[in-house]
């Protein structure tokens, strides 16, 4: 059985329109798990960050962390949600390994923020509202991991094994309506609504909000509909979309694959498929032939949650500047086009950059340390600008000694280079590796003496006035110095020698 | 929680394929023997109890907690949890620290 | 001298105990001894603790003779508890074989409190599996007899602790009532059961059977000895969201007032829907000497009606199963207790483990409680239920409107022969139709011995509202009082003597 050929993506545009819907689950930041007082740190050795209650041992019991509520209020009204004044959680009822219960306490179907909106900003400046229709608040599952077999899936597995330092981390849901009318930019408005998302939650500091350790996570629905036709499709479900790119490539291949599947006369199967990062495909998984029955019903092991409204106005009252508001004021302050404001924001680098500001440093050269000599470092290790082992306070000490005259910016980037390989702060760097401008006159003019005596001819040359030949001269005086001059000093002292 | 309708107090009549349907819901082995003593039991469980359709009840609120209480929150703060050991001394089969369990047929969920 | 030590009430041994007159070890050992020579035939123990008993015993004997005040007024004084909470020190196997030989890594709330009150820990009683039944023959473990008659079950789901307490093995036990099975137990053994207000013990590390319905609560074979009992494990606790933040009423105090046997003022209410047709006729005879006896401690008595409360067998026979099927899934074969290795899969796995080590009873409440679950048939089954919940709540309100406390037979019937309703569920469930209302309304009741009928004994039940206890362990408590003076002594001493037993 082959599968019907995917189909030209402006083909698919101008015969179906794509119904969008995501579903994005977000790891919280609190100390302790939803339930029970277990660290949440990632990473943990396995089994280590687990008690009674987050392995469903029998007779345990669940106790809701305050500031996980807190977060979920507080990421309900930063979208612009209803919060529920009475809500209760609910157990939905699956059996599965890496679930110690056998049901995940989770407020399903009376969510504590409802009927909200997020603002999204493309790429040529218009700007799109999706709909928010809920942010729940539940428990994450324990991990396994899969032994034997060829792919190292689950399929073809021999066993499992299981670490349950994950299960009971506080997850908040946060559920779109359908997003209507996007036609053939569905996919980016895919990946701008999870990245304003993500930007929205770091700027309210509840989550790590890291797609690639899964503290963040995106399943994208997607149906096609003939052409202006108003008949809804059938939907799929792409879960294991793990990074912004992947957003967007989801989308576009279901867009693609549904409409050849419809195009060779076959019905598209409600199912969940699984986004595979290397071709960029996705792929079937279970089938729901028949509606899954949770069993819901109300927890009972918890009481109802009735935020009072004073409390909710006391956490409006914590809510950061919105991203979007932010952005408008930055470039405002630091006199960017909106093309450079969209690549700092898409490097993720403006929150170090004002970051960097804040410490001290010109809102240029803190801009242009992060989005060129920092960017090619995250680059070459593999991680995002934010996970580099250096701080803003740091960029801004740099660019503070390099305009002190301390350091050239050669140097500099040594400097960095040190703080980031762990060699401490960039004045340890500078104490431990010996990075300063040499600042002894007499052993700078002895060096440029040496150079211009060295290369008569280029000495001839600038004393008949190419002052652009003194270059050559700079470059020896460097050389004999390590890098460790201040070439600006060193090109005044050639003119001065050779005057002389 | 669905809203859709069914008699109360109708017809209750629970077939063995129900019941063997009850039980793979269950995660219940049960036998072909065991399929027809439960099948009749639960039949006439289930015409006793399908009595709460009788009470006239539509303005009625349900109780899910017997006491009012509501907002019982915890602090955020560490609490002392099992050790690794601990965790897993109960384990039927363990392996490099984690639970080891035969082969998961199901999608990862 | 150790004969004697058994018969004592938790009161009189602590009394001796923190005197110095007998010393805690010596207590223990009294009981350990008994344990030793009936228990062969009560089947009341599923695990005896005979060293940690001694050595908690031994700790308290230091303490009083270093002229430490003793930790609390039943310091010394052993226990039986039911081995559906979790303690570090002994298996924990809630009478099902799915939990067969299981340490927990962790101590219930409740067990933590009996230990730092210095209370001597005898060993975990016997229950229905997963406290359903009540008849304690749904054990994994083998039957428990009742010491008024060895072919006739003493009640369940805590048939286990009743029956210690009768056949003086302990003087206090620990129960859990989620429909009956603190009181039931105690109106077929003669002994005092109490099922406190919903959040008024935790529940953390009480194997849950029903969330909403379960409570954990104090067993003795006086109203005074489940008092202080009372006392020393209920109250908040942290780890259970539905516990309740407020002091624990003083019930010994209450208890107390009570034996001075003057009830006048009070308004006691007679439910008109309980103690009709259907009860025993012995059953209604006690109950109806027991009201006349109220009357002359000088309680007014008040007919009231509780008219919904007919439906509320069948609203409990939806809403425990629901929560039982979902309580139930964690016992997989993943991660602790049994393992059936049959199939390849952890799916085939788990259901060869389930279908092995739960009994029949527990399936059915299992696959009853997923139908009532299901979408489709939640509306009619589960969610009519839970408004029932609603009516039943509002009936009491009422009746408590009329009434400080209101009473009823605790049970239909007095103790059956054993095997007699194991096959027929619906029989088996008409055990608690009277003690069913106050579990779903969450409220208090207790059974207290009122005479025998037919050489077996009979309960009455007295119930209270939430957080009403003291009144109603005062109203026990000076119906025991008249009770025993008019008897000439406590019924509880009408024991048949056991084989083995000395008493
Ligand atoms: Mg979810
Ligand atoms: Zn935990």
């Amino acid at each position: 059985m082959t599968a019907p050929a995917l189909v030209d993506f402006d083909e698919v545009v101008e015969r179906f329109d794509p119904m969008l819907g995501l579903e994005v689950h977000v790891e919280l930041n609190t100390n302790t798990k939803m339930f029970c007082g277990c660290p949440t740190t990632f990473g943990a050795e396995p089994n280590t960050q687990v008690c009674p209650t987050c392995l469903g041992l029998p007779g345990s019991l669940p106790v809701v962390n305050r500031t996980a509520v807190e977060s979920a209020i507080r990421i309900g009204l930063a979208l612009n949600c209803e919060i529920a004044p009475w809500g209760r959680f609910a157990r939905k009822n699956y059996f599965y390994p890496d679930m110690p219960k056998n049901f995940q306490t989770s407020q399903y179907d009376e969510p504590i923020a409802v009927n909200g909106y997020l603002d999204v900003l493309l790429d040529d400046g218009t700007t799109v509202r999706v709909e928010i229709e809920r942010a729940h608040m539940e428990e994450d599952t324990g991990k396994s991991l899969h032994v034997g077999g060829a792919t190292g899936r689950i399929h073809g597995a021999e066993y499992s094994l299981l670490d349950y330092n994950r299960a009971g981390v506080p997850l908040i849901e946060i559920v779109t309506k359908m997003i209507p009318g996007t036609r053939e930019r569905a996919p980016e408005v895919a990946r701008a609504y999870v990245t304003a998302l993500r930007d929205l939650l770091r700027a309210l500091g509840v989550s790590d909000v890291r797609m690639d350790q899964g503290s963040m996570r995106c399943d994208v629905n997607l149906s096609l509909s003939p052409r202006d036709s108003g008949i809804l499709g059938t939907r799929s479900e792409t879960k294991n979309v793990n990074s912004l790119r992947s957003v967007e490539r989801a989308v576009r291949y279901e867009m693609t694959r549904q409409a050849g599947v419809l195009l060779a006369g076959e019905p598209v199967v409600q199912e969940t498929r699984h986004f595979e990062e290397a071709g960029g495909s996705t792929r079937a998984g279970r089938r729901k032939e028949t509606a899954e029955d949770y069993r819901y019903f109300p927890e009972p092991d918890l009481v109802p949650i009735a935020p009072p409204a004073e409390w909710v106005e006391e956490l409006r009252g914590t809510l950061p500047e919105p991203p979007w508001e932010r952005r408008r004021r930055l470039q405002a302050e630091w006199s960017l086009t909106d093309e450079e404001l969209r690549d700092l924001v898409n490097a993720g680098a403006l929150d170090l950059i004002e970051a960097t500001v804040a410490a001290g440093a010109p809102a240029g050269e803190a801009r242009s340390w992060w989005v060129a000599y920092l960017a090619q470092q995250a680059n070459s290790r593999g991680v995002e600008l934010a996970g580099l082992e250096i701080t803003p306070a740091q960029v801004a000490r740099v660019i503070a000694l390099v305009a002190s005259g301390s350091l050239n910016n050669k140097l500099a980037r040594q400097v960095v280079d040190g703080v980031l390989a762990g060699e401490g702060s960039p004045d340890d760097v500078v104490a431990a590796r010996g990075l300063a401008v040499v600042s002894d006159e007499g052993a700078l003019v002895a060096a440029v003496d040496e150079a211009l005596a060295a290369q008569p001819d280029v000495a001839e040359k600038i004393r008949g006035g190419k002052v652009q030949a003194a270059g050559a001269i700079v470059g020896a005086v460097m050389k004999a110095t390590k890098g460790q001059a201040d070439a600006k000093r060193v090109r005044e002292l050639i003119i001065e020698r050779v005057g002389a | 929680m669905s809203a859709d309708p069914v008699t109360p107090g109708g017809d209750t009549g629970i077939t063995r394929d129900e019941v063997a349907h009850l039980a793979r819901l269950s995660r219940l082995a049960v036998t072909d023997a065991e399929l027809d003593v439960f099948a009749g039991q639960l039949e006439v469980i289930l015409s006793a109890v399908s009595r709460v359709g009788e009470v006239a009840a539509d303005d009625i609120p349900p109780t899910s907690h017997a006491v009012p209480l509501q907002n019982v929150f915890r602090p955020d703060e560490l609490r002392p949890g099992l050790t690794q050991e601990q965790a897993l001394a109960c384990a039927p089969a363990a392996e490099d620290g984690r639970f080891r369990v035969p082969q998961i047929l199901g999608e990862e969920a | 001298m150790s004969a004697e030590l058994t018969r004592l009430t938790a009161a009189e041994l602590a009394e001796k105990i923190h005197t110095r007159e007998v010393s805690a070890v010596e207590v223990a050992q009294a009981h350990l001894d008994r344990v030793a020579a009936v228990d062969g035939e009560v089947h009341a123990f599923l695990h005896v603790a005979t060293d940690a008993a001694l050595a908690s015993a031994a700790m308290v004997d230091e303490g009083l003779a270093a002229g430490t005040a003793p930790a609390s007024p039943l310091a010394g004084v052993p226990l039986a508890l039911k081995d559906v909470f979790t303690t570090l020190d002994m298996p924990t196997t809630a009478g099902s074989k799915i939990l067969e030989g299981w340490r927990p890594p962790y101590d219930a709330t409740v067990t933590s409190r009996l230990r730092s009150a210095g209370i001597t820990i005898l060993g975990k009683t016997n229950m229905d599996e997963f406290a359903m039944g009540s008849s304690t023959e749904y054990s994994a473990y083998g039957v428990t007899r009742n010491p008024w008659d060895t072919s006739r079950v003493p009640g369940g789901s805590g048939g286990g602790s009743a029956a210690a307490l009768a056949s003086f093995q302990a003087p206090l036990a620990i129960g859990t009532d989620t429909g009956g099975s603190i009181r039931q137990p105690a109106a077929f053994t003669g002994t005092v059961g109490v099922k406190p207000t919903y959040g008024g013990v935790s529940r953390y590390g009480l194997i849950a059977c029903a969330s909403s319905l379960d409570q954990g609560g104090p067993c003795a074979r006086t109203v005074l000895d489940a008092a202080l009992l009372h006392e020393v494990i209920g109250g908040y606790d942290p780890l259970d969201s539905t516990s309740i933040d407020e002091r624990v009423p003083s019930v010994v105090e209450a208890a107390r007032l009570g034996t001075s046997g003057d009830l006048s003022g009070l308004r006691v209410g007679v439910v008109r829907e309980l103690g009709g047709e259907g009860y025993q006729a012995g059953v209604r005879a006690s109950y109806e000497e027991a009201l006349r006896q109220l009357e002359k401690l000088g309680a007014e008595l008040v007919e009231v009606s509780c008219p919904h409360f007919e439906y509320g067998l069948a609203a409990y026979y939806l809403i425990l199963p629901s929560e039982v099927s979902s309580n139930l899934a964690r016992f997989d074969a993943m991660r602790y207790g049994l393992r059936v290795d049959k199939g390849a899969s952890a799916e085939e796995v788990m259901a060869a483990t389930r279908e092995a080590g739960f009994g029949p009873e527990v399936k059915r409440r299992i696959m009853l409680g997923t139908y009532a679950l299901s979408s489709g048939y939640y509306d009619a089954y589960y969610g009519q239920a839970q408004k029932v919940r609603t009516l039943i709540s509002r009936d009491f309100a009422a009746a408590f409107g009329q009434a400080d406390v209101l009473v009823s037979p605790a049970t239909p019937t007095t103790a059956f022969p054993i095997g007699d309703k194991v096959d027929d569920p619906l029989a088996m469930y008409l055990n608690d139709l009277a003690t069913i209302p106050t579990n779903l309304a969450g409220t208090a009741a207790l059974s207290v011995p009122s005479g025998l009928a037919d050489g077996l004994p009979v309960g009455l039940q007295v119930m209270a509202p939430a957080l009403g206890e003291a009144v109603m362990y005062r109203v026990a408590a000076a119906y025991e009082a008249a009770r025993q003076a008019e008897d000439g002594g406590p019924l509880i001493n009408r024991v048949p003597s056991l084989p083995g037993g000395v008493a």
